[in-house]
């Protein structure tokens, strides 16, 4: 099963709101998702040097320690503790500072980074998981999220969606993949890590690494529809929008509502019933095989 | 039309205003109802078995009016996954659009569809009557077994795939046909036959020779080993 929705503001005057309304839609896909819960908020940034590192700690490593680490070598860092993440906002270079906290500190995970990208995933029911974050209190841009039912691979953070495999980029998944490890094995020649055996990671790297081709994401999504085999309803994030494909069979579901304000998606319409206008939205499921994007 | 009891899905679980609608008074009278709020719930006005007049005001989720017998339910909004399914009787009425295996499995009654369906409409129908005023998506009457459809817009990939004895009316385009199905010739006891059922979907500036057929070629009907890679 697994649920999942997205939601991009046409009006920037409802960015204060954007945490609020996934929220709604988070708790609408619970019943679908049951095991764990993520989501990618996207916010401008207007300090164009520096980026946001999301960081999850393990094994009940204390933001207390993980900050005394980090600080000891980066002088120039804000960090922010939601739950059982750390954001890192720095102007740092990423490749110096990743390379640090991957070889230096071993008790944490990076969930995702980029310029307007937050990200975070959580074992647990989705009611739970968004309380932990305090998701309705944060406003953005635009917003992904995920609700799991776990079937490839276990119930863990690493587990859980939504994978970010490249700056400002995110991808959520309803559905199952069926050739992914022959995907992975080529990804992986090609010089794509992944940080755990689950099928949507590697579409997320098959992503990653076709726009790293400067291919379109719009190309990319509709050479998917060759590569990748399996069932899937993806949304995918960059820092400008979001779109979503169908596999042509389209057994996973999806609804999109349309305002002058906003674009939601959604596996059920039942997670968007509580949006301001929706009942007078333009409602359409997305065919089968075609690519519909939002921003740039 | 006498009073209408109002069921509110904000004030009450969807259970209890199932509940009451499943459990009427034989005796009573008092037999229409207007379901507000209903915010996608699923199986909304699912099991109903008796004569009663419902009016769902906005969308509703998967399996609305499942396994209906007798009722009369209208749904002003979108309708999910399988609205209808496996409905032995009654009426269901959608004025907005429906989403995939509309009607799926349906022995009897009538389902009417003022918009599009998405795929796998009245897959596997055992006699219901399907209208549709829009179009359908692809897979349509899949292993559809008896009834009729009608579609006065489109069809899409591999309609009536793998098709026993219903009937596929439809007035546009079809993408393409599935396996065993094939286009048959419009008798006059046809013409009678849809000029019924869009009676029953109360469409009217449609005329019934506008329409093509479609039925099983019956070559996939009993087991062949000739055939065997086509099943």
């Amino acid at each position: 099963m697994c649920g999942i929705v997205g939601i991009y503001l046409k009006n920037k005057k409802l960015s204060k709101d954007l945490g609020k309304y996934l929220t709604g839609m988070m708790e609408g896909m619970a019943t679908r998702g049951p095991d764990s819960a993520g989501f990618a908020i996207y916010s401008n940034n207007k300090k164009s040097k520096e980026y946001k590192y999301s960081i999850c700690l393990l094994n009940d490593f204390s933001f207390s320690a993980f900050k005394k680490i980090i600080t000891k070598k980066f002088k120039k860092l804000k960090l922010k503790q939601h739950s059982d993440h750390v954001v890192i906002t720095s102007e740092e270079n990423p490749k110096k500072l990743l390379s640090f906290i991957s070889s230096e500190i071993k008790d944490v995970s990076l969930v995702g980074y980029g310029k307007s990208i937050e990200i975070f995933k959580q074992v647990g029911n989705p009611r739970d998981v968004i309380k932990n974050f305090q998701l309705d209190k944060f406003s953005g841009t635009h917003a992904i999220g995920h609700t799991r039912m776990a079937t490839e691979s276990a119930i863990t953070t690493n587990g859980s969606h939504p994978y970010s495999t490249g700056q400002d980029e995110c991808l959520v998944h309803n559905g199952s993949l069926s050739n992914h490890n022959n995907l992975r094995r080529n990804l992986i020649k090609q010089g794509q890590t992944f940080g755990s055996q689950n099928d949507t990671e590697v579409a997320a790297g098959y992503i990653s690494n076709s726009l790293s081709k400067k291919i379109s994401l719009k190309d990319t999504l509709v050479n998917g529809l060759k590569d990748l085999d399996g069932f899937y309803t993806f949304i995918t994030g960059t820092k400008e929008g979001f779109a979503i494909v169908r596999d042509e069979i389209a057994c996973k579901p999806a609804v999109i509502a349309e305002t002058n304000d906003y674009v939601a998606i959604a596996s059920e319409f039942q997670a968007m019933a509580h949006l301001p206008g929706v009942n007078a939205a333009k409602i359409f499921e997305p065919e089968p095989g075609v690519v519909y994007s939002w921003g740039k | 039309m006498g009073e209408v009891i109002k069921l509110d899905l904000k004030k009450k679980s969807l259970r209890d205003v199932n509940s009451v609608l499943q459990n009427l008074d034989p005796k009573s009278n008092l037999r229409n109802y207007l379901i507000s709020n209903p915010s996608g719930n699923h199986a909304v006005c699912a099991g109903l078995k008796d004569e009663m007049e419902v009016t769902v005001k906005g969308h509703v989720g998967y399996y609305c009016a499942g396994m209906n017998q007798k009722a009369l339910v209208t749904i002003e909004g979108n309708v999910g996954t399988g609205v209808a399914e496996n409905m032995m009787s009654g009426k269901v009425h959608v004025k907005g659009n429906a989403s995939q295996s509309a009607g799926a499995t349906a022995h009897g009654g009538t389902l009417v569809i003022d918009g599009d369906t998405s795929s796998r409409c009245g897959i596997s129908m055992k006699g219901i009557d399907i209208i549709v005023k829009g179009s359908v998506g692809h897979m349509s009457a899949f292993m559809a077994q008896s009834g009729n459809m009608v579609v006065c817009g489109d069809a899409g990939e591999a309609l009536g795939d793998s098709l026993y004895e219903a009937k596929l009316f439809v007035r546009g385009s079809v993408k393409s046909l599935g396996a065993d199905c094939e286009e048959k010739k419009v008798t006059k006891k046809d013409l009678e036959l849809l000029t019924s059922l869009l009676k029953k979907g109360n469409i009217k500036n449609v005329k019934p020779k506008d329409f093509k057929k479609y039925g099983s070629a019956k070559k996939l009907y009993n087991f062949n080993i000739d055939n065997v890679s086509e099943y």
